[in-house]
């Protein structure tokens, strides 16, 4: 059987016209190649073969002529879809089928996309490895005793090991983008407010965005088109009009004037990475050979600062800890999912329920975030992260009116071997120092490879624009890619 | 409470009528089956978020305008975090520090001494649900219906210094937001609930007692209940010297107590944080200009029109506005029939009475404007007489009939024809010949007795004026 999940989804809709092929003909597919890989890979928390195949049928059925038609989409595990598993892949949640479809849901089903199932993630998004998750832990495609990153290291790792054409992930200090750096995939953390997050089971409320994971630019550009937009259920949503992405795919970036962070260079913060002089890892190596290409392309680099950058983790821990203690306290075993049933009190029902449904990671943040909103402390950590939020965002906007887009690496390392920081979470928790403040400031960001290391493990670039210009990260990583070509490179599975 | 000053302070939860929920499109019922108005926003099923209904807003507004709070620019709304059961979120939306509006006051009698009330603020906050017990099953239930329900929370300052405050200040509420026509305002139903928070010090210490909240009160008179027992219980306590605790206490209804319910090292953090999923809502002064063109005549505004425009004493004035109802019926007589101050006695004299003693509000009184006046035309008309008038207003009250009807039925009518009533006269007059002697030698004050002989045998019907002057005649033609 030819395996039509290899395609991109501009590939494969050319494809689909040609052989007029059915959503059936792609769901077998999708399954045969489920059948060869998702062993090694493990990066569905929730996949049926059987409701794959009805779904299919009645795609073909309907007949539906939207922008997505019969291209496979897998959907992370955080965001509802009606009737079907929805667990955030947390024990608290085992059952648990919302009654309601997230609105970038409902879009892709207007579009006609085939949804293949749930990709596995960190236990309610908390953690960069998808070690958390109450599953087992996913495997990276390039490196199968690696991790692939997170929290949306299913959704990376699937679109990585060709199990799914596209896939939507959920980004709330880099977790679309870190996982698609480590798995060599494109991914978008579009504006805050660009993409509503109705149905998306909230970490961090003011940080959280849905966004497309893809093989390349130009799907991600194409999904972003679907799913971004005004939704009247979500108050943070922006009523802004959305241009037509795919319009960005140009490949020519001449004059476009790139910032590179003086805080980002060795010495100032832990890790890499852009130092003309000694460049400190293989990560640098890459980066430093991007910047070079794209200098010959034609782009203007500029020297900018981003002096708060450096207390943007400490800040992401607060506000992200404090939000999620909130949001979380609705699993509480009385309405859905999980509870422990032994007789005792109210009381002891929450304790059973909440202990035994949340993993360690999950506990860690609730209890993080209850300590800093509490009365005596609310004051020196929330609303003085707040106000330290507010300087960050003002750096970007200091820095964009020296330049169109800043570039970093997404990740100050490759994919890590699975385990190794565990045990060690605040080394964990800085694995996301180049992708934080983009959700702190709320602008969008977009990872792309840029290479490999020794080992064969992924590079990824990361680009950031000013609020509500997802075209100038789209246009500056098209043109790239163009150039570089390192979408073609898939893994040995 | 010789010894001792009182000072109290109201939180008072109001809530309102708009079609829907605070934060959803489900409708804002009240009762109804079990978790029938409900969707994934109210139930807080996860994913799920908050859209402010924009009814919610205005209503709002209404309320702070009219009790004179100033209503913010900017407002934003907070989460309070708590679990219970019937907290779908286990926290609730609400505003902490920058609420709907700030300031405001209410006038009240003390006294027979007018007083101002001073509000802190008045914030905007969604309802819980209702936990229904089974004792037996050992379980319990809970009903989200009245989840997510738009509230108004009314904080009053510590300036009411005695329980009879307390109660006028919740009817001078009531009155005000039944002008606005947002909410039911029924403490029995639950549409108005009522904190008290209270506290005693002997009359040299200038500094605050220890604070006493109470809740459960189900009534008005309830809330004035437990405010007296309270103020006792505390008074007792410091007489003998012991120590108030700072704590919740709920009123006992059935046993007319305070219990003690938590104290205050036992008080909930409610780790209050700005909520990240409703923006910060900016109110422009258009909007509140066009709310404030909507504002119907307040009860205040309506006394001082009705004293001017209407001649009405200040006490007639202030009782007709206590009721939007009454004021409403008063100015419908006015437009049929241009006697205020006759309509007002009726109306707070007889028609009052008989509500009062019946125990009936005047939004369900039996009678309408048209129909009192129609009553008072048989009276202009000599139709019937002032006193069969009381009566036929009893009727009318205790039936819904008409005036004419109720005349016909019970044969009321006044007999105004000159040759009946002279012939009545004369037989009066020959049945008491003693009487009728007195007279002629100078007694006048026996006419009275015989006017009121000939008002008794005619069953009050005789025209009284009528009767007055037969008798004169009657009299005249035994005059030798």
């Amino acid at each position: 059987m030819e395996e039509f999940v290899k395609y991109t989804a501009s590939q494969l809709k050319k494809k689909i016209a040609q052989d007029n092929l059915a959503a059936s003909d792609i769901a077998s597919s999708v399954a045969d190649r489920y059948d060869k890989v998702e062993d090694k890979v493990k990066g569905f928390a929730h996949f049926d073969k059987t409701l794959l195949s009805e779904r299919a049928k009645e795609l073909d059925k309907k007949g539906c002529a939207g922008n997505l038609s019969k291209i496979p989409v897998v959907i992370k595990d955080n965001i509802c879809v009606k009737d079907e598993l929805t667990t955030c892949s947390s024990k608290i949640l085992a059952g648990f089928k919302p009654p309601y479809d997230a609105t970038v849901v409902t879009k892709l089903k207007q579009a006609g996309a085939l949804l293949l199932g749930k990709s596995n993630m960190d236990e309610f998004a908390f953690g960069s490895s998808c070690e958390t998750s109450c599953y087992a832990p996913t495997n990276n495609p390039y490196d199968l005793e690696k991790i692939p990153g997170g929290s949306s290291g299913g959704s990376a790792a699937l679109v990585a090991a060709d199990e799914t054409v596209l896939a939507l992930g959920s980004d709330t200090g880099g977790s679309i983008r870190q996982p698609a750096s480590l798995c060599g995939v494109v991914g978008i953390k579009p504006t805050y407010g660009r993409v509503s997050r109705y149905g998306l089971i909230a970490f961090g409320s003011s940080l959280d965005q849905i966004g497309p994971v893809a093989k390349d630019v130009t799907d991600c550009a194409g999904l972003l088109n679907i799913i971004s937009g005004y939704d009247p259920m979500d108050s943070t949503s922006a009523d802004m009009p959305v241009p037509d992405y795919t319009g960005s795919l140009i490949a020519n970036i001449k004059g476009l004037r790139i910032g590179i962070p003086k805080e980002y260079n060795p010495g100032s913060i832990t890790g890499p990475i852009i130092d003309e002089a000694a460049p400190v890892n293989e990560t640098g190596i890459k980066i430093r050979e991007a910047v070079d290409m794209l200098k010959d392309l034609g782009a203007q680099f500029v020297d900018i600062s981003l002096p708060h950058t450096k207390y943007a983790v400490s800040v992401y821990y607060i506000v992200g800890c404090s939000e999620a203690s909130s949001n979380l306290a609705r699993f509480d075993g009385v309405e859905y999912g999980y509870r422990q049933k032994q007789p005792g009190s109210l009381l002891d029902m929450y304790k059973k329920t909440r202990g035994e449904g949340f993993g360690a990671e999950a506990k860690r943040r609730i209890i993080l975030g209850t300590y800093t909103l509490s009365s005596g402390y609310y004051d020196a950590y929330y609303l003085k992260a707040q106000k330290v939020r507010n300087l960050i965002k003002q750096d970007f906007e200091d820095a964009f009116s020296r330049c169109d887009i800043i570039l970093t690496p997404t990740s100050p390392e490759t994919a890590w071997p699975k385990g190794l920081k565990t045990k060690d979470p605040l080394s964990m928790y800085l694995s996301d120092i180049f992708t934080i403040p983009a959700n702190l400031a709320g602008i969008p960001a977009l990872s792309l490879p840029c290479g490999y290391d020794s080992n064969g493990l992924p590079i990824g670039l990361q680009f950031m624009a000013k609020h509500f210009d997802e075209e100038a990260l789209i246009r500056a990583a098209y043109t790239y890619e163009q150039n570089a070509g390192w979408q073609k490179v898939r893994p040995k599975l | 409470m010789s010894h001792y000053l009182t000072t109290i302070g109201l939180e008072i939860h109001l809530r309102l009528l708009t079609k829907t929920k605070a934060f959803c499109g489900c409708s804002n019922c009240f009762g109804g089956e079990p978790n029938t108005f409900v969707c994934p926003v109210c139930l807080g099923f996860p994913g799920s978020l908050p859209v402010l209904n924009s009814q919610y807003l205005r209503y709002a507004i209404k309320v702070a305008l009219a009790l004179s709070s100033n209503v913010s620019g900017m407002m934003k709304f907070d989460r309070k975090n708590y679990f219970y059961p019937d907290l779908p979120k286990n926290y609730q939306i609400s505003q902490y520090d920058m609420p709907l509006s700030l300031g405001g006051y209410v006038d009240i009698i003390s006294d027979n001494k007018p007083k101002r009330i001073a509000i802190t603020r008045v914030h905007m906050e969604e309802d819980a649900g209702k936990l229904v017990h089974n004792k037996r099953a050992l379980s319990s239930y809970v009903d989200f219906n009245r989840t997510g329900t738009p509230l108004l929370e009314i904080v009053s300052e510590p300036d009411i210094s005695s329980p009879e405050e307390a109660y006028r200040y919740l009817i001078a509420i009531k009155s005000i937001i039944e002008y606005l026509d947002v909410s039911d305002c029924n403490m029995e139903e639950g549409s108005l609930r009522c904190d008290a928070n209270i506290s005693i010090r002997p009359k040299s210490q200038k500094e605050l007692g220890v604070k006493v909240e109470l809740k459960n009160m189900n009534s008005f008179k309830g809330v004035r209940d437990a405010l007296i027992y309270e103020e006792k219980r505390q008074a007792k306590a410091l007489s003998a010297d012991e120590p108030i605790a700072q704590q919740t206490r709920l009123w006992n209804e059935e046993k007319q107590v305070s219990e003690p319910m938590r104290t205050k090292e036992e008080a909930h953090d409610y780790r209050y944080f700005p909520d990240p999923d409703l923006p910060t809502v900016s109110i422009d002064a258009t909007l509140i200009e066009e709310i404030s063109s909507e504002l119907p005549e307040m009860p205040e505004q309506k006394k001082e029109r009705f004293i001017r425009d209407c001649g009405l004493s200040k006490y007639d004035a202030s009782v007709l506005v206590s009721d939007k109802v009454m004021a409403c019926f008063f100015e419908c007589c006015i437009k049929l029939y241009p006697k205020p101050k006759m309509i007002v006695n009726w109306l707070t004299g007889d028609i009052l009475k008989y509500l009062n003693a019946n125990n009936i509000e005047f939004n369900s009184v039996k009678t309408t404007p048209q129909r009192l006046i129609s009553m008072f035309e048989l009276m202009d008309n000599k139709t019937i007489s002032g006193k069969m008038a009381k009566e036929v207003l009893h009727e009318m009250l205790a039936t819904g009939d008409s005036a004419d009807d109720i005349v016909k039925k019970k044969g009321l009518l006044q007999i105004s024809d000159k040759s009946v009533i002279e012939k009545l006269a004369d037989d009066i007059i020959n049945e008491n010949p003693k009487v009728a002697d007195d007279y002629l030698s100078g007694k006048t004050n026996a006419l009275g007795f015989l006017v009121g002989q000939l008002m008794k045998k005619s069953k009050g019907r005789a025209d009284p004026q009528l009767a007055n002057s037969a008798i004169k005649k009657g009299l005249g033609k035994k005059r030798p």
